[in-house]
């Protein structure tokens, strides 16, 4: 460090820096986005492999005969479902007693914030049914856990049946170490989180539960079964939980390892593997694949019943069945036989899933990128906003030349760059008149997150809307009346310097951007890769009208409006613009949902912290 | 010292759950031991099938012995007490040793109370008490037990014990207890009892493929041809008593021996066999006792105290411990005392304690509470608690977990750490009054516990050892952490560290000797020096 020491050599590089900021910040972003780019191409992937050792060398045999029986069940238990206009609940009570389970009931209600319309519900009650196969000779010390969820219609029967018939058949095998519980749960993630927060005994969410009866002491792992056909082509592994959480690694390699052991077709993210990485087509299916996975890892919701177990610690994941047209079929009792392959092996575990990688992302089910190779393309991004802090700060700290005597010169060269104390006495009130922008922007940002919900009821009065729209709406609302807010109240006789608002801005944006990524890679990506560039070059100075205009486009709300239409895209049904717009407005009611039900934290984030920001850079754009 | 070498010797390993209970003093006592000691072995079998179909099994061979294990008496002639326990008894001068190795949990709801429970304890001062959760018991642990018994596995009951029938069941436990017992009512002399016990529940599903049917060759693979010459009687009882008419199940050979004892508050009718007859074997000459079910509804008596414990709360640190109790009498409310040791490494807020039933708060009439001394002994904590009738009692207690040093974490940290069981007393009202008439005509299993209120009895239970995740650092990669904290400590804070302390300073070309001097005059002008 001897280059900041010396002040003839620390004023040459912060020459430099400050004389070539811009095109070294356009230089890193581009970087930063090729790198991430270049995340997909095979060659700079690593192979999955499997760490935990109790996994990997045991050879099990899978053994499960019974996929005809279990989907004669399921169809018995779509025809109590359908008589009981619900949870066939004495049914599934008896079915599993008559297995040798024991079997408990828990009720639970939620009354939502506001209805949901894309599910169809406000207030909320159901019942979970789970049983649990007590493992011999064990203390009821450990647990698995397998859940289908019970849902509305003809959906996930073949699913109930498949764990009912794996239930009958694990219960008379001795090898068992773990108690195994099976869960079938009413109203999917809801049931799912009164259930866990039931055997938990906590309440982060204000829902209510009966207490539960039966426990079989810690759980390990978890896996939710979908599957709403007699016959499948695919499974599709769906990994993204709670806030962009994922289960251990070793899962997802559990899962390939018996689909290539057994010959089932899987997918990730819907998406085959391919091998010809070397085409174009193949590398930008990579990428496909990778941009759903960070995209759906940036909404924060979880993406199956897996995902509220993350929370707690225990590794989970939702396989899904597909029937789709491809040639290869395979029927329930292959896929029974996985299951019983891939819980015979949890089974034999000694320590919870700990070896493998928590932070990943996956180009294909076979490849995978850890933290050390992502986190360079974020931090090529972070340290933009570092650079234009630094110029910032050199040029903040460059008074106007005094002409007195050349001693002030002498001593101004010598302490550069200057320390905090340096700043002269007067510009300290300066410092303070920045705080009337800060705390306008966060008190917009606070009424985004309260007063949608707040005022649902007024709103319903007033205009001709759903609970649902209102609430939409009125965020909208408040997000675009947040851009007219007259942010810059000139009462100070001493007109403060923008550039001490834009050094705080950005200082705080690299701070909220850095924690995010590190909690959630995706969504600090996605927001750097829009709110950066949007940050760097925002002055006073710009051309109002055009900078607002890209301003406006890079905001978080518009960021996810595009993000909706290129997910869709993803996923191979592109929507037109008015199906696009509805979905956007859905995908805001259920952000505001998923952080009231389940605890996600993007609403708040962007609400509460993410767009002020956003506003402050707004209000510098309009600086008098 | 002694208990830890008295430890090694008897046990090889000692299982999941299980509990061992060393009663260890030095007996200052003068007697005088007999020329000639009497001896006494019997042996006895009670089946109880189950409603749920399992069937339970529950050995239990007791050795008697007048006789004393002094300090100066020696004892050197051995008949059927064996010689390996009682060299260690006089060794040790040991008043009572009871040991339990136990692979599963007894599922109270589904099975009742078991026969035997754990051993009372007789003086707390003497008393040392130990679990270890983490053990496995195995074939290894039964063959050296088998051996204590004096036909071995050779004739008699013991012949049924066939290792891979006993273990492939829900539940296993075997047991020595050793205590002296009186041998009249004035107590002026003692003997000493060695009962050894085998609890064994065979599951309908993994041991009997589904089917409600249930013989001692399907649940031992072996029939009984004789009974053990040694033991002066040898008795297989079969529990028929939801069963008066037949209508339940079915039982053959059939026998019109009958035998009624109080078993845990409740008077239960048995069929017995006695080994020692020679018509009870029959013309096969083997007994192979058959079970058939006939329906299988009907209701178990549910029995009336139980309990559970779990961890709650999520996340590595903090969390809460919370017991349930269970009182089904209807109408009568008892009193319980609980017993819980929990490690120092969960670091418990007894602030935060709470006793709750039927939403009230519950005051304990009596709370003992010894905290834990860090890498020294655990918490202990002891309360009487009275249950109301037909309510649940919560107890709460909240921790927090504590960062242990890095190598006292024990090989695959990241499985977790147990809390062993807490342990349950309790005097159940009976409907039954128990009388104290110590008479040789009952069965040994119902005369463990002697009973002196008429309307209750005791009983000791014990919940599910916990399974607690401790904040596990990554052992796979100590020298990754090493260079990255070195590097970070290095350059990061070393540089800024110096930025800050250090002053910096340009150094200047020493000026002429004209300008020194003028600045010393201007200095003394008071006037701002020459640069």
């Amino acid at each position: 460090m001897g280059l900041l020491s010396d002040p003839n050599r620390r004023r040459a590089l912060i020459n430099l820096l400050t004389r070539l900021n811009a095109p070294i910040c356009a230089v890193c972003y581009i970087a930063g986005v090729a790198w991430f780019m270049g995340l997909a191409f095979e060659p700079f992937t690593l192979r999955t492999y499997m760490s935990e050792n109790a996994m990997g060398s045991t050879m099990v045999e899978e053994r499960f005969p019974a996929g005809e029986r279990a989907l004669a069940t399921g169809r018995e238990f779509a025809a109590h479902k359908k008589r009981a206009g619900g949870m066939p609940v004495d049914w599934l009570v008896k079915t599993m007693q008559s297995r040798g389970l024991e079997v408990f009931t828990q009720k639970f209600s939620r009354t939502l914030p506001f209805p949901d319309e894309n599910k169809e519900r406000y207030m909320v009650k159901g019942t979970n049914v789970y049983g649990i196969l007590r493992a011999p000779r064990a203390p009821r010390t450990e647990a698995l856990v397998l859940t289908a969820p019970c849902s509305p219609g003809d959906d996930n029967n073949q699913a109930v049946g498949l764990l009912l018939g794996l239930a009958q058949y694990f219960r008379n095998q001795i090898y068992w170490a773990k108690d195994i519980i099976f869960l079938v749960n009413e109203h999917d993630l809801i049931g799912m989180q009164a259930w866990l927060e039931g055997y938990h005994h906590t309440n982060t969410t204000g829902i209510d539960w009966s207490p539960l009866q039966g426990r079989g002491g810690s759980i390990q792992a978890a896996l939710s079964l979908e599957l709403s056909s007699d016959i499948i082509t695919s499974l599709d592994l769906v990994l993204e939980g709670l806030n962009g959480q994922l289960p251990n690694l070793d899962l997802a390699n559990l899962f390939y390892a018996f689909c290539q052991k057994i010959g089932v077709t899987c997918t990730i993210q819907g998406k085959l593997q391919r091998n010809d990485w070397d085409s174009v087509s193949g590398y930008s299916h990579a990428v496909q694949t990778m941009m759903l996975m960070v995209m759906k890892q940036a909404s924060g919701r979880p993406w199956g019943d897996h995902g509220l177990f993350l929370r707690y610690h225990i590794e989970a994941a939702t396989i899904k069945g597909i029937n789709s047209f491809r040639q290869y079929k395979t029927d329930v009792t292959t896929v029974g036989r996985l299951l019983e392959g891939m819980y015979r092996k949890l089974n034999n575990l000694l320590e919870r899933l700990h070896q493998s990688y928590f932070f990943y992302l996956m180009p294909s089910l076979s490849h995978f990128v850890s933290i050390g190779y992502y986190m360079p393309a974020f931090g090529l991004l972070a340290v933009i906003l570092l650079l234009r802090a630094l110029d910032l700060w050199v040029q903040l700290a460059t008074p106007p030349v005094r002409t007195e005597d050349g001693i002030a010169d002498l001593e101004q060269v010598t302490h550069s760059p200057p320390t905090i104390k340096l700043i002269p006495k007067e510009t300290i009130p300066e410092v303070l008149s920045v705080l009337t922008p800060l705390v306008i922007s966060h008190l917009t940002g606070a009424a985004l997150y309260f007063f949608p919900i707040q005022f649902q009821a007024t709103a319903v009065e007033h205009f001709p809307v759903s609970e649902s729209e209102a609430v939409v709406l009125t965020a909208i609302a408040i997000y675009t009346a947040g851009l007219a807010l007259p942010h810059n109240t000139h009462r100070y006789i001493l007109t403060p310097d923008w550039r001490v608002l834009k050094l705080i801005a950005v200082l705080y944006m690299a701070v909220l951007l850095g924690c995010t990524a590190l909690i959630n890679f995706s969504l600090g990506f996605i927001l750097a890769l829009t709110l950066v560039p949007m940050a760097a070059f925002i002055t006073p100075h710009r051309p109002k009208v055009l900078s607002a205009f890209i301003m406006v486009i890079l905001s978080p709300a518009c960021t996810l409006l595009f993000l909706v239409f290129f997910f869709q895209d993803l996923q191979e049904i592109p929507v037109s613009f008015e199906d696009g717009w509805m979905l956007f407005l859905s995908v805001i009611s259920q952000g505001i949902l998923d952080h009231s039900l389940y605890g996600s934290l993007v609403y708040p984030l962007i609400a509460l912290m993410v767009y002020p920001c956003w506003l402050l850079f707004w209000n510098i754009l309009f600086w008098k | 010292m002694a208990e830890q070498r008295f430890r090694v010797y008897v046990c090889v390993r000692v299982g999941a759950c299980v509990c061992m209970c060393l009663g260890l003093c030095v007996w200052v006592m003068c007697g005088c031991g007999r020329a000639h000691p009497k001896d006494d072995f019997q042996e006895e079998l009670v089946i109880r099938p189950l409603q749920s179909g399992d069937v339970y099994a529950s050995f239990q061979f007791r050795t008697l012995w007048e006789t004393d294990f002094m300090k100066g008496n020696k004892v050197s002639h051995y008949r059927l007490f064996p010689k390996s326990l009682g060299q260690v008894i006089s060794k040790f001068s040991v008043r009572e040793l009871h040991i339990s190795f136990t692979q599963g949990y007894w599922r109270t709801m589904q099975w009742g109370q078991p026969f035997m429970p754990s051993p009372p304890v007789t003086d707390h001062r003497f008393l040392r008490y130990a679990t270890l959760p983490r053990e496995i018991v195995c074939t290894e642990n039964l063959t050296p037990w088998k051996k204590l018994l004096p036909c071995g596995s050779k004739a008699g009951l013991a012949v049924l014990m066939k290792s891979e029938k006993l273990f492939h069941s829900s539940f296993h436990s075997q047991a020595v207890h050793i205590r002296p017992v009186c041998q009249d009512s004035e107590c002026t002399t003692t003997s000493w009892e060695l009962r050894q016990t085998l609890n064994v529940v065979f599951d309908l599903h993994t041991s009997g493929q589904g089917k409600r049917e249930w013989s001692l060759f399907k649940m031992f693979s072996r029939t009984l041809t004789e009974a053990c010459p040694l033991a002066s009687s040898s008795k297989i009882y079969i529990d028929i008593t939801d069963n008066p008419q037949g209508e339940q199940f079915e039982l053959t050979p059939a026998t019109h021996l009958l035998s009624q004892a109080v078993v845990l508050g409740d008077r239960r009718t048995f069929s017995v066999y006695d080994l020692t007859e020679a018509n009870t074997f029959g013309s096969m000459r083997s007994l192979n006792l058959l079970i058939r079910w006939k329906s299988s509804e009907g209701d178990m008596l549910r029995p009336l105290l139980h309990a559970e414990r779990y961890v709650a709360g999520y996340g590595l640190q903090t969390g809460e411990i919370h017991t349930l109790m269970y009182n089904y009498h209807p109408f009568r409310s008892f009193p319980i005392l609980l017993l819980d040791s929990v490690p120092w490494y969960l670091r418990l807020y007894i602030h935060t304690l709470t006793v709750t039933s039927k939403g009230k708060d519950n005051k304990p009439s009596y709370i003992h509470y010894q905290p834990s001394k860090d890498r020294v002994r655990p918490h202990l904590l002891e309360m009487l608690v009275q249950l109301p009738p037909n309510s649940v009692t919560e107890v709460t207690v909240q921790f927090e977990r504590a960062l242990l040093k890095w190598t006292e974490y024990t090989p695959d940290p990241n499985h977790g750490f147990y809390v062993g069981s807490s342990v349950i007393s309790a005097l159940v009202p009976s409907m039954v009054a128990m009388d104290t008439n110590n008479t040789k005509e009952r069965p040994l299993f119902s005369s463990f516990f002697p009973c002196k209120e008429e309307s209750s009895y005791f009983v000791r239970i014990y919940t599910e050892p916990l399974l607690v995740n401790l904040p596990t650092p990554d052992f796979s990669m100590p020298y990754n952490v090493i260079c990255l904290t070195c590097t970070v400590v290095a350059v990061g804070y070393g540089s800024l560290y110096n930025l800050l302390t250090r002053s910096f300073q340009i150094e200047e070309p020493n000026p002429r000797l004209a300008k020194r001097i003028a600045n010393v005059i201007r200095r003394l002008r008071g006037v701002p020096p020459l640069a």
